[in-house]
C-alpha cells in the first residue's frame, strides 16, 4: 500500500518541482482542494507532525520496539523452538558467563572490533590523504575505492575464501613460487590465523568507509591555514599533526563510532568465512547467538547472547557521548 | 588547494604513486579473482600446480551451469523486487519523518529523534528470533514481503536521519516565502520544500537500495525455499554443499550479483558520496 501511495507524491512533487523552475510565481496560486476541516486541522504543526510520523512510527513500534520487548523476554525465558519458555530470571545469563565459547566470543568480539577499527582508521587516513591530492583518473580511482563497501558482504567474502581455499589458496601459490615457504598455510585452519583473516577481510571492506569520509572532512580544511603554519615553520607532519587532525576530529569520531557499531554487531562476514570455526573459534556474539537460537533451538539463550551485546553496545555508546560532550 | 609542489619525482613516486598503486591494488585484487576464477576451467581450478592468476582456456561453463541448474534468474528477480520496494516504504516513511522532525515545532521533536538514532544500535541478531514470531503472526513467512517488511526497520531510520539533515539545511524562508503567498502548510511542504529535497532523495535512495540488496541475515532466516531466495542467500546456501565449494558457479554468482549495485551506484557516485558523508555529519 505505502509503495503505491508513494508514487503519484513524487510524480506530483516532481511535476510541481518543475513547474515552480519555469514559473515560480504559479507556485502560490492553487487553491486548496482538501476538505476544509482536515486542512484546517493539519494546518497545526503538532497534528501535522503526527501525521506525517505516523507510517514511520508504526512500522518501527511492529517491527523493532514490539520485538526488542519480546527479545528481552525471550532472554529471560528458557524458550527453546516448539514450546512455551517459562521465565528463568537471569540463569541465561549464568549459563552464558561460565560457558568457555561464550567467553571466547566476548573477547573476539572486543579483539575484532578495536584492532579492525585501529587498523581501517590508519589506513583510511592514508588513503584519504593520498585522494586528496591532485592527480589524473581521480574521480574514477575514488569511485573504485569504494566497490569493496558497495558489494555485497557475503559475496565478497566468498571470493576471499577462495582465496584463503586450504588447498587452493592463490596467497599459497605465490608464496610458494616465490619460495617464501615450502608447505601450504591453512589460513582458516586455527583460530589466531583465522581471526587475523577475518580482520583483514573486514579491513578491506570496511576501509573505503573510513577514506571516502575521511577526505570529506579534508576537503574543509582551509588551505590558507596550512600556508600559514608553513611559514611559522612547520613541516608536513607538524602541520598534519596540529592543523589538520584538530580540524577534523569530530568527523573522525562520528566515523569511529558507526564503524565500532558495525563491526560490534557484525554476523555475515564472519559466518560466511569460518562460521564461527575452526572449533568454534572465531565466535563472536553475532555469530554465536545465530549458532544458539538457530542450530541448537534455545531461543531464550541465544536473545540473551545477543541483548548482552546490546547492552554492551549501550555502555559504549555512553562513554563516547559522555567524553563528546566533555 | 595550495599549488602543487611535490618534488622530485622520485620522491613523488615513494610518496604517493606506489602506495596509490598499492591501494588500489589490493581494494580490487578480490574483484579480478572472482572474474578470473568465474571463466577458469574447472581441470585449472582443480589442479595445484595451475597459475590461478589468467587462463588461456576460458570458458563460460559456470555461468551455464548457474542460469541451467540454479534459480539464479529467479533470485536475481527476487532481490531487485525486494530492494526497490523496501526502498520506496522507507524513502516514503523517512521522507515524511524526516521532514516532520527537522521542520514542525512540536513537543516530542528531540526525543523521538534520539529514539530513531537509538534503533541503530539495536543489533539484528537481536531482533531475528522475536521477528520470526511477527512474520509468523502475519502469515508472511517465506514470502518476500517477510523481508520487504523488515529492511524497513534498518532503511527508515536511516532515511530519515539523513533527510532530516538534508532538509535542515533548506532556508525555512522559501517556505515562509509560499505561506505568505497563501500556500497551506502541506501546499508549502509537498510543492516547495519536497521538489528542493529531491537530491537529497535520491541520495537516501541510492544508499538505502544497497543495502537492501546486501542484507543477508533477515533474508537467510525468513526465505527458506530456494524459489524465495535473495542472491546472497542462493550463492551462498545452494552452491555450498557442506564442505565441498563450487568455486566456478560461486565466483560466477558473486559476480553477476555484484554487478547490479556496481553499476546503480556507478552512475550516482555522487549522490552515494554525499549520503555516506551526510550520515556522519547528521
Amino acid at each position: 500500500m505505502a509503495d503505491q501511495s508513494i508514487e503519484p507524491l513524487l510524480a506530483k512533487s516532481a511535476a510541481s518541482g518543475a513547474q515552480a523552475i519555469a514559473a515560480p510565481v504559479a507556485v502560490a496560486v492553487p487553491k486548496p482542494r482538501r476538505p476544509r476541516r482536515l486542512g484546517h486541522l493539519l494546518e497545526q504543526e503538532h497534528i501535522l507532525a503526527g501525521a506525517l510520523l505516523a507510517p514511520t512510527l508504526v512500522i518501527l513500534t511492529l517491527f523493532i520496539a514490539y520485538p526488542f520487548v519480546l527479545g528481552i523476554w525471550l532472554a529471560v525465558s528458557d524458550k527453546v523452538v516448539g514450546r512455551p519458555g517459562n521465565f528463568v530470571g537471569l540463569q541465561n545469563f549464568w549459563v552464558n558467563i561460565h560457558d568457555t565459547i561464550f567467553l571466547r566470543a566476548f573477547q573476539n568480539t572486543f579483539v575484532y572490533t578495536f584492532i579492525a577499527t585501529i587498523l581501517k582508521l590508519a589506513l583510511g587516513m592514508g588513503a584519504a590523504l593520498l585522494l586528496n591530492q591532485h592527480f589524473r583518473f581521480k574521480r574514477i580511482v575514488r569511485a573504485g575505492m569504494l566497490l569493496p563497501w558497495i558489494v555485497p558482504t557475503v559475496l565478497s567474502t566468498l571470493a576471499w575464501q577462495s582465496m584463503f581455499d586450504a588447498t587452493f589458496s592463490v596467497f599459497n601459490w605465490v608464496l610458494l613460487n616465490v619460495g617464501l615457504i615450502s608447505q601450504r598455510i591453512l589460513w582458516l585452519g586455527d583460530g589466531t590465523m583465522a581471526m587475523g583473516c577475518l580482520i583483514l577481510v573486514n579491513v578491506w571492506r570496511g576501509m573505503p568507509f573510513f577514506a571516502i569520509t575521511l577526505l570529506a572532512g579534508l576537503q574543509t580544511v582551509n588551505p590558507d591555514l596550512h600556508e600559514a603554519a608553513e611559514i611559522d615553520g612547520a613541516n608536513a607532519w607538524q602541520r598534519y599533526w596540529r592543523v589538520t587532525l584538530p580540524l577534523i576530529k569530530p568527523i573522525m569520531l562520528v566515523v569511529v563510532l558507526f564503524s565500532m557499531i558495525a563491526t560490534f554487531a557484525d554476523f555475515q562476514l564472519i559466518y560466511v568465512l569460518t562460521r564461527g570455526g575452526p572449533y568454534s573459534s572465531t565466535h563472536v556474539f553475532g555469530t554465536y547467538a545465530y549458532e544458539i537460537a538457530m542450530r541448537a533451538a534455545k531461543l531464550g539463550q541465544g536473545a540473551s547472547i545477543s541483548l548482552f551485546l546490546f547492552l554492551l553496545m549501550v555502555i559504549v555508546f555512553q562513554l563516547w557521548y559522555i567524553r563528546r560532550s566533555d | 588547494m595550495a599549488a602543487p609542489r611535490y618534488g622530485s619525482p622520485i620522491k613523488r613516486a615513494a610518496t604517493f604513486y606506489i602506495p596509490l598503486t598499492v591501494m588500489v591494488g589490493a581494494t580490487l585484487f578480490p574483484f579480478y579473482w572472482m572474474v578470473i576464477t568465474s571463466v577458469r576451467p574447472d581441470v585449472e581450478l582443480y589442479n595445484v600446480k595451475a597459475n590461478p592468476f589468467f587462463t588461456l582456456h576460458p570458458t563460460l561453463d559456470h555461468f551455464y551451469y548457474l542460469f541451467e541448474l540454479t534459480m539464479f534468474p529467479r533470485w536475481a528477480w527476487n532481490t531487485l523486487f525486494i530492494a526497490v520496494v523496501s526502498t520506496g516504504i522507507s524513502l516514503f516513511c523517512g521522507l515524511l519523518a524526516g521532514y516532520a522532525l527537522a521542520r514542525l515545532q512540536f513537543r516530542w521533536a528531540p526525543s523521538l529523534g534520539t529514539v530513531i538514532f537509538i534503533t541503530y544500535l539495536v543489533p539484528p541478531t537481536l531482533l531475528f528470533i522475536p521477528l520470526g514470531d511477527v512474520v509468523k503472526a502475519f502469515g508472511i513467512g517465506d514470502t518476500p514481503w517477510a523481508v520487504i517488511l523488515t529492511y524497513p526497520t534498518f532503511l527508515i531510520p536511516f532515511c530519515t536521519w539523513l533527510l532530516m539533515g538534508y532538509f535542515k539545511t533548506i532556508p525555512r524562508e522559501i517556505e515562509d516565502c509560499a505561506r505568505i503567498d497563501g500556500a497551506s502548510r502541506i501546499q508549502a511542504m509537498v510543492r516547495i520544500s519536497f521538489p528542493l529535497a529531491v537530491p537529497g532523495i535520491l541520495s537516501a535512495g541510492i544508499f538505502a537500495f544497497t543495502l537492501s540488496w546486501n542484507e543477508f541475515l533477515y533474508a537467510l532466516v525468513f526465505l527458506s525455499s530456494p524459489q524465495q531466495k535473495t542472491i546472497p542467500i542462493g550463492v551462498f546456501t545452494e552452491l555450498v554443499r557442506g564442505d565441498v565449494f563450487y568455486w566456478g558457479p560461486l565466483m560466477a554468482g558473486a559476480l553477476l550479483g555484484s554487478i547490479p549495485v556496481a553499476l546503480v551506484y556507478s552512475f550516482f557516485v555522487e549522490h552515494y558520496v554525499t549520503a555516506l558523508t551526510g550520515a556522519v555529519k547528521g
